[in-house]
């Protein structure tokens, strides 16, 4: 029972993935070979929106064949890169960035790290002058010398037999 | 006692701000495209293919631009809304029919009704782009003078209707017409 449920379910889910389809048009890559590696190379620094942990380069997602495709119009009608982040970020904000721009609202996320290995370094600093510090040497008294030197001449005493 | 409180309230403002970014959904995103001109597009009316429809049709007008598509599984969970709100005349609702083919599109209106007064239809997704677009269903606010005022990723639930919406859509419909 439990199995034709299951293969029911999986009929249903077969047929919707059917009925379901977007229309996605196939892409195409560039004939230019310049323009597909830029297209590369500035891909890995986009992030697909729809799977937010992919780059664009990545993602098998249709939004992200799309802005692909859109890409290589914009650099084949000549535009640069610069222009095409340009172009990205005024529609889907800083986000789509991998790389987060400097700004005052990022001044956390670029620096924090830094102020935290500084803060870690200072601890590090006080610990380590404070156990110095709490080592009180004084020089041996006469009486603890000779036992120290006969504990050493047994012990090597030992050794060599 | 201090060598304890200080890693303890360390710990506890790192609960917090965790606390926060558990509370917040990383699939809504600030709109870049706020407070600035919808971007122009002229499309293909769905149910009269050689009519167009363009958001410039609409200056003066305060109107909702709703992202849907019938392959999209949430657009159909909001659909029963849109229709309600349609029939409530609060404010026009016109569709994109985002990277559809005709025949599904019409076939889903024809089977669950049509809240839209047109719906343009943006196959290739170009519109798309350039609206920002990430995640169907996706409603925009747009004022009178061609102004995105505020975008909604999601369904469109009662609550951010009646919340968000139609607050902003009566504030904007008492604003005049700027030049």
């Amino acid at each position: 029972m439990t199995r034709l449920r299951f293969l029911a379910l999986l009929l249903i889910c077969v047929l919707a993935s059917f009925v379901m389809a977007q229309v996605q048009e196939e892409e195409v890559p560039s004939d230019d070979p310049v323009i597909e590696q830029r297209l590369t190379n500035l891909s890995k620094e986009l992030r697909c929106l729809q799977c937010q942990n992919q780059t664009l380069a990545d993602s098998p997602a249709g939004l992200a064949a799309d802005l692909r495709r859109e890409i290589r119009v914009q650099m084949k009608a000549g535009k640069s890169d610069q222009e095409v982040i340009a172009f990205l970020t005024q529609r889907y904000g800083d986000f789509i960035l991998y790389k987060p721009r400097v700004t005052f609202t990022t001044y956390l996320l670029w620096f924090g790290p830094f102020v935290l290995l500084l803060g870690g370094l200072y601890v590090l600093f006080v610990y380590i002058k404070r156990r110095r510090d709490s080592f009180d040497e004084k020089p041996l008294t006469a009486d603890e010398r000779r036992r120290a030197e006969a504990l050493l001449a047994s012990a090597s005493g030992k050794e060599t037999t | 006692m201090l060598k304890y409180l200080i890693p303890l309230a360390l710990f506890v403002v790192l609960v917090f701000f965790l606390a926060i970014g558990l509370t917040r959904d990383p699939h809504e995103l600030q709109s870049a495209l706020i407070n600035k001109p919808a971007p122009t597009f002229h499309l293909a009316q769905l149910k009269a293919p050689d009519k167009t429809f363009s958001n410039e049709d609409m200056r003066g007008k305060v109107w909702l631009l709703n992202v849907w598509a019938s392959w999209c599984i949430a657009c159909r969970d909001e659909h029963p809304y849109l229709l309600e709100y349609a029939k409530t005349g609060a404010v026009p609702i016109y569709g994109l029919n985002y990277k559809d083919r005709q025949e599904d599109a019409l076939g889903w209106l024809g089977e669950l009704g049509d809240p839209y007064l047109v719906s343009g239809v943006d196959l290739d997704g170009r519109v798309g782009i350039d609206y920002g677009v990430y995640g169907a269903p996706e409603t925009y606010v747009i004022d009178k003078s061609g102004m995105i005022r505020l975008k909604h990723v999601g369904p469109l639930m009662p609550d951010v209707w009646s919340k968000e919406i139609l607050p902003l859509v009566q504030d904007l419909n008492r604003q005049g017409t700027p030049k």
